[in-house]
């Protein structure tokens, strides 16, 4: 039951657990079992021991002073952005825009680039398994301009109709609004079609890649995306941290997002000129140590042979959907080809809440709720689910404790 | 210890009252009405109140969707609430209030501290506390600004 999977043969899930020091700690006197990575994963020790030591050793403000810590903080800051360059393939460094998160990186995108284009009636396209991030920056559009969404339906199995999407983009439609791949559903886009649909009627496309870019290696380029979306904290990074890929083409038009310190080039009392990307959408001190953190992250999940981490993580799903066949009194929402490493359901006769409480008391981490993704929850016609997401430390180990704890509930709430 | 807390949790009495909530349905001619929500989970529940014109609660139903706890305590709450006088009731709800947070609840009624026994075990969940007074704090809307 717990043989270690043969195709993961050049990742070793054991070996990187110990990077992981969160996970060798208990609760309620039983071993974590951390299935909630798809909400904020754990950091390795490397990351947190980078960030104390550049604190430690080299911190002080970006891009300001002229002193000797100044410097090297600056340069650590620009390496940062060329490792998410790196990262993502992007063809230049200021192609990548540091941001909060994932949030923040969409709300520029949306404040920057979308709302001075959008006339009354003009359209963006989204997909209903949209996270809450990548649906409320639009509504602000369709509040505050008269922009039209327009939204497309996943099958039941959770995979999106590209044929649906396709027929969504019409001439009045200003984005494509996509996540690389659903928090929810697990279902993994397919976002190089979609884009090239998208091109064909002159149309660009955002994809938000806070999941996606967890699972698999992202090449913006080969992709051909116009805006593509990571946040740190997902990344076995730290909060507080993120990036947006931006074509050059795009950025140059954009205006600016946030006023302050950094974002300018000439302040005078009756006229003011911006700075050049990235700095134009970078105002103010920005997180620097997390910054570093983040690139440290980077490094540490490039480090893996990441398609034996891919099939490390498709293991532990199948392993999952397996084992939860034996509960008929469990439904899987979400059963897309090629999905990825999230499972959510929800069960009979019990409330995703008492079910997260229970597996709590077990020592299981699993989110519960509508996972800020209430539009797909409309969808699937449930007010909330369990969700286990795994990531690259997890075990099929932790896939049978969460198979125990569901039991174990089920005694108790039924 | 773990599983005394969550059998007390979700003991028999509490479970029973998910199952077949009380006073479940909307309310034909009520005077009062209030919508609650938890944004966090998405548990929902409409409190249907009759009031009299002294204020005494004449009848009260509920609807709603949710979790074991918060079915149970509206299911419960309809229960005890329906008779009492607005005082009796804001005493009442005063003493859930302390006794699901883990406080001091002396100041109910015996018979009321009772009944109501069964949900302390939530102050062991502090995370779960918010499903338990949803219904409460709801009731409490209904009567002070759902007049209908």
């Amino acid at each position: 039951m717990n043989a270690p999977s043969k195709i993961a043969a050049s990742f070793d899930a054991e070996k990187a657990r110990a990077d992981f020091e969160i996970l060798s700690r208990t609760v309620y006197g039983k071993p974590l079992v951390y299935l909630d990575s798809g909400a904020s994963a754990q950091k390795p020790r490397i990351v947190l021991d980078t960030m104390r030591d550049f604190a430690q050793g080299e911190y002080a403000n970006v891009h300001r002073g002229v002193h000797f810590l100044s410097a090297a903080a600056t340069d650590r800051y620009e390496a940062a952005r060329r490792t998410v360059q790196t990262f993502l393939n992007a063809a230049r460094e200021d192609e990548i825009i540091f941001t909060k998160g994932g949030t923040e990186a969409i709300n520029l995108v949306s404040y920057s680039y979308l709302a001075p284009l959008i006339q009354p009636g003009d359209e963006i396209v989204l997909t209903v398994m949209e996270h809450h991030s990548n649906i409320v920056p639009w509504h602000f559009l369709r509040e505050r301009a008269g922009a039209v969404l327009k939204w497309v339906d996943v099958r039941d199995d959770g995979s999106l109709d590209i044929e649906a999407l396709d027929a969504a983009i019409t001439n009045k439609t200003k984005l494509v609004a996509v996540t690389h791949m659903s928090n929810v559903l697990g279902t993994v886009t397919p976002l190089k079609d979609i884009i090239a649909r998208a091109h064909a009627k002159g149309v660009p496309v955002l994809a938000d890649g806070c999941q996606g870019a967890v699972h698999e290696k992202v090449d913006v380029q080969a992709l051909d995306v116009d805006f593509y979306v990571v946040t740190g904290h997902k990344l076995y990074g730290p909060t507080g941290i993120g990036a947006l890929y931006a074509k050059r083409a795009h950025l140059k038009g954009m205006r600016p997002f946030n006023g302050g310190g950094e974002m300018i080039r000439e302040v005078m009392k009756d006229r003011i000129t911006y700075a050049d990307a990235p700095a134009r959408f970078e105002a103010g001190t920005p997180p620097i140590i997390e910054t570093v953190g983040l690139a440290t992250a980077l490094d540490y999940l490039s480090g893996f042979d990441r398609a034996a981490v891919a099939a490390h993580e498709h293991d532990l799903l199948t392993y999952a959907r397996e084992q939860l066949r034996q509960f008929n009194w469990l439904r899987v929402i979400g059963d897309a080809p090629g999905k990825g490493a999230i499972i959510s359901f929800e069960a009979d006769g019990m409330h995703a809440h008492d079910l997260a409480t229970i597996l709590d008391r077990e020592g299981v981490a699993v989110r519960a709720g509508h996972h800020c993704a209430q539009v797909l929850m409309e969808r699937f016609n449930v007010a909330s689910t369990s969700r286990a997401s795994f990531a690259l430390y997890n075990t099929r180990a932790d896939v049978d404790a969460l198979v125990a704890g569901l039991s174990k509930a089920r005694g108790i709430l039924t | 210890m773990t599983d005394n807390a969550l059998r007390e949790l979700y003991q028999e009495v509490i479970l029973d009252h998910s199952r077949h909530p009380r006073h479940y349905g909307a309310l034909d001619h009520a005077s009062h009405k209030a919508e609650g929500y938890n944004p966090l989970c998405g548990d929902k529940v409409t409190v249907y109140l009759k009031l009299d014109a002294d204020g005494r609660v004449g009848d009260i139903a509920f609807e709603g969707k949710g979790c074991a706890i918060s079915q149970a305590s509206a299911s419960m709450m309809t229960d005890m609430l329906k008779g009492r006088t607005a005082e009796e009731a804001e005493k009442l709800m005063q003493g859930f209030l302390h006794l699901v947070k883990g406080e001091d609840a002396s100041d109910l009624p015996e018979d009321d501290r009772e009944r109501l026994e069964v949900m302390g075990g939530i102050s062991e969940f502090p995370m779960r506390v918010k499903c338990a007074t949803l219904a409460w704090h709801t009731y409490k809307n209904a009567v002070e600004e759902g007049a209908t």
